[in-house]
């Protein structure tokens, strides 16, 4: 047996491993639990607001049963950027915590910067939690309606990204100015 | 004066009888209350497209619209269908009526009274008319 071994005891390096599996099984347990629907809308401002839009769309209720939920789409899959992204949330903890978004009024009022942050973060990754399911190599044309035809071939080869068309289809939309009528104070274009 | 009111009181049942026989509506006997259970029909989603039957007929809609937004933020039928994206997107634009208010006067921009697109245009359903029509334009 090699000296340092014996130094430690060879139960202490059984033991470490143990705690290391124990801290490690723990910590990774309570962090997916962060990743869970029912942890998405303990608190009111999400089940007020974008869960209940939510509830109307395709990736809520559809012919196949396959449901989307909160974290399959503001969640990243990967280690790496499912840490950064869960950092970030800190600050949505301290915007909790001050009542930014406490009643739908304040909701709405930020409705055009908290979709634009998300927006952007989508665009940034290439819109990766959508193509987690929705593979554009994986895509038949032949079983796509002409219009989804039509753009989707000419979009991707412009190099455009999902959240780039397909925005609000699990939310509602913010104020977006589309000349009808006077125009609005503050809009997305 | 029995008699006479036994003669009103037969005469009112049997003209109110003959009147429910006479009225069959398309709803069945089902009390106004009540909701009918729908037919199960589908939403034709494209590839057809329902011609106009006469010049002053809404166009009818050739695609699903399913989570189509029309709220008070956004139109998302405007997102292809407005002036300005149907060239790229390739949908209709929409009418020059579209652009008119009340009095007849021409805007930039479409009238706020042709918001509601779902008023007048439908997506097309393979459902067949209830009711028979000889309409001629």
């Amino acid at each position: 047996m090699k000296q340092w071994i014996k130094r430690v005891g060879p139960w202490t390096i059984v033991g470490l491993f143990a705690a290391g599996i124990i801290f490690w099984g723990g910590f990774n347990w309570s962090f997916e639990l962060t990743n869970t629907e029912p942890f998405c809308i303990s608190c009111h401002e999400m089940q007020e607001n974008v869960f209940k839009e939510y509830q109307h769309t395709v990736h809520y209720t559809n012919r196949s049963g396959v449901r989307a939920t909160c974290p399959d789409c503001h969640v990243p899959k990967e280690w790496g950027p499912k840490i950064v992204r869960k950092i970030r949330a800190s600050n949505e903890l301290w915007h909790k915590f001050v009542g930014s978004v406490e009643t739908p009024e304040k909701f709405q009022a930020k409705r055009l910067a908290l979709a634009e942050h998300e927006w952007a973060r989508m665009k940034a990754n290439d819109s990766q939690e959508c193509r987690n399911c929705h593979k554009f190599e994986y895509m038949d044309f032949s079983e796509q309606g002409r219009r989804a035809v039509r753009t989707h071939s000419s979009a991707f080869d412009e190099g455009k990204t999902c959240i780039e068309c397909h925005k609000g289809i699990a939310h509602q939309l913010p104020p977006i100015y589309q000349e009808i009528g006077a125009p609005r104070a503050v809009a997305a274009r | 004066m029995r008699l006479l009111l036994a003669l009103v009181l037969s005469l009112t049942f049997t003209l109110s009888f003959s009147q429910e026989e006479a009225v069959r509506p398309i709803r069945g006997k089902v009390p106004i209350p009540d909701t009918n259970p729908s037919d199960t029909y589908r939403m034709e989603r494209h590839d057809r497209t329902i011609r106009r039957a006469h010049k002053w007929q809404p166009p009818i809609i050739p695609h699903h619209i399913r989570g189509y937004q029309i709220t008070k933020n956004v139109n998302t039928c405007m997102t292809c269908h407005s002036k300005k994206a149907a060239p790229e997107s390739g949908a209709t634009p929409v009418g020059k009526s579209h652009y008119l208010d009340r009095e007849g006067k021409e805007h930039p921009n479409i009238s706020t009274r042709r918001y509601f697109c779902l008023q007048c245009h439908v997506p097309q359903f393979d459902a067949e008319p209830l009711v028979g029509n000889t309409y001629t334009p």
